[in-house]
């Protein structure tokens, strides 16, 4: 057993795991933010995906041992301390950018980092080229194109 | 996955005395290969030597008439180099090309090279500008480092620190993407420096990444896609699986070496 420490949507957690335990291990079962979802487990669905100090990962392709000291952020850390959504998660309610929904905390995570590359004004061919690692197992990539384009807008504003 | 120690060292030196002391170790760098077979139970390390805290090894940096990028640098990072993109987009594109944008936020040139994935696009780079990659120990020539599939001339405890690429005043690459794995299911980098003229290919060889001496002959004459109209390669030594037969491999190499010499002289 070791010892991981790192700082999860703002808060300072400590949790014993072993050194073969994934990041995304460590977040469902030791910490219960089973927001973060598992797909594949083979790093190809994107369901799992999360920030790793601002930038967007694969979490079941991460040990947690290689974030101590890290800042992460998964989708419960989005929204407002009221309930408030943000305004990516609000484009997905919004334009129906889900349907079981279990891809979407990881299409929202990559589609923030689709803006923090791209901008906040984004064309249909860079939001579809940009989703290359995620996957939607219900195929309701329209809507999610769709939500992704209003969203980035909205975080404009 | 099986269990393993967990180390993280700050400088090349004690993650060399790391793999010195434990023997079955691995070093870990993206983790984008590696954790993927270890999940599979097809490779069991005794330990993991994390590079990630290791100075020194990442960033691309301008060298003379070379641009020198440390192993560590992640494929996004090489990808939106400024340096890279004035003075030789044709390499830029490599990394940008690799697979989906969380594994280029995660994966390393240092990775991608020392692991040697027959389909993988950096081995087509570095064998197609003639890169030189820069261990701990030693220097090798990328025509003496890519050795076979998943093999390469690295040692018992050697870490690649970084490559360094001449700049090429031509240079492209051409890819076509296996639609699901985003991998190479082949590729082709050329590339055109004073006399010396590159075609590499990676995915199609059973043998991993490879030189075509008789497309870099006939290319000597005129550097473009007129120069090779006509011209095939055998498909005997072509990879062969459910994805293409040897055949459609050997006549993709042809269409992409044209594809990139094209793109090269735009
Ligand atoms: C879904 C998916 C799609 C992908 N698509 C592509 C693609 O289209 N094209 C492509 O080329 N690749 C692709 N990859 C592979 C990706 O580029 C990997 O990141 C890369 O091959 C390995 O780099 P890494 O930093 O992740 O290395 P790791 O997985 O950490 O290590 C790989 C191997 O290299 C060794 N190693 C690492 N660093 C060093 C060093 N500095 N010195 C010596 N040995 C070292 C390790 O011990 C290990 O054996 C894909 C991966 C995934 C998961
Ligand atoms: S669960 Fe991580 S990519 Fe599918
Ligand atoms: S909404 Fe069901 S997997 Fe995407």
């Amino acid at each position: 057993m070791a010892t991981v420490s790192m700082t999860v949507n703002g808060k300072a957690v400590t949790g014993d795991v072993e050194p073969r335990t994934l990041l995304v291990q460590f977040l469902r079962e030791n910490l219960r933010l089973t927001g973060t979802h598992v797909g594949c487990d083979t790093s190809q669905c994107g369901a799992c995906v999360i920030h790793l100090d601002g930038i967007a990962a694969k979490a079941c392709t991460t040990l947690a041992l290689q974030c101590e000291g890290a800042s992460i952020t998964t989708i419960e850390g989005l929204a407002e301390p009221d309930g408030k959504l943000h305004p990516m998660q609000e484009a997905f309610r919004e334009h129906h950018g889900l349907q079981c929904g279990y891809c979407t905390p990881g299409m929202i995570m990559s589609a923030l980092d689709i803006v923090r590359r791209n901008g906040n004004n984004l064309d249909e061919h860079t939001i579809r080229d940009q989703l290359d690692g995620n996957i939607c197992r219900c195929t309701g990539y329209h809507n999610i194109v769709k939500a992704i384009e209003a969203g980035a807008k909205a975080m404009a504003k | 996955m099986y269990n393993f120690t967990f180390h993280r060292p700050t400088t090349v030196r004690q993650a060399a005395g790391l793999l010195a002391r434990n023997p079955d170790g691995k070093l870990l760098a993206g983790g984008h290969s590696l954790l993927p077979v270890m999940k599979q139970r097809l490779a069991q390390p005794s330990a993991l030597v994390d590079l990630s805290l290791v100075e020194g090894m990442t960033g691309v940096e301008l060298k003379g008439r070379s641009v020198v990028i440390g192993a560590m640098t992640r494929h996004a990072d090489v990808a939106k180099s400024d340096v890279l993109k004035e003075v030789m987009p044709g390499l830029a594109a490599v990394p940008g090309s690799v697979g989906d944008p969380q594994v280029r936020n995660r994966g390393t040139i240092g990775g991608s090279i020392a692991n040697n994935d027959p389909n993988a696009d950096y081995p087509a780079a570095c064998l197609g500008l003639g890169a030189t990659i820069i261990t701990n120990k030693r220097r090798i020539a990328a025509d003496d480092f890519f050795q076979g599939m998943y093999t390469t001339a690295l040692e018992d405890g050697e870490i690649i620190v970084k490559v360094s690429f001449p700049i090429a005043k031509k240079a492209a690459y051409e890819k076509f993407k296996h639609p699901a794995s985003g991998f190479a299911l082949v590729g082709v980098f050329v590339s055109k420096r004073g006399s010396d003229i590159r075609v590499a290919v990676t995915g199609a060889g059973s043998e991993g990444v490879f030189r075509v001496p008789t497309f870099e002959e006939a290319l000597k004459k005129r550097f473009t896609a007129k120069s090779i109209e006509g011209m095939t390669i055998p498909a005997t030594g072509m990879n062969s699986d459910i994805h293409a037969s040897p055949e459609y491999r050997a006549h993709l190499v042809s269409v992409l070496t044209k594809r990139a010499l094209n793109k090269a002289n735009a």
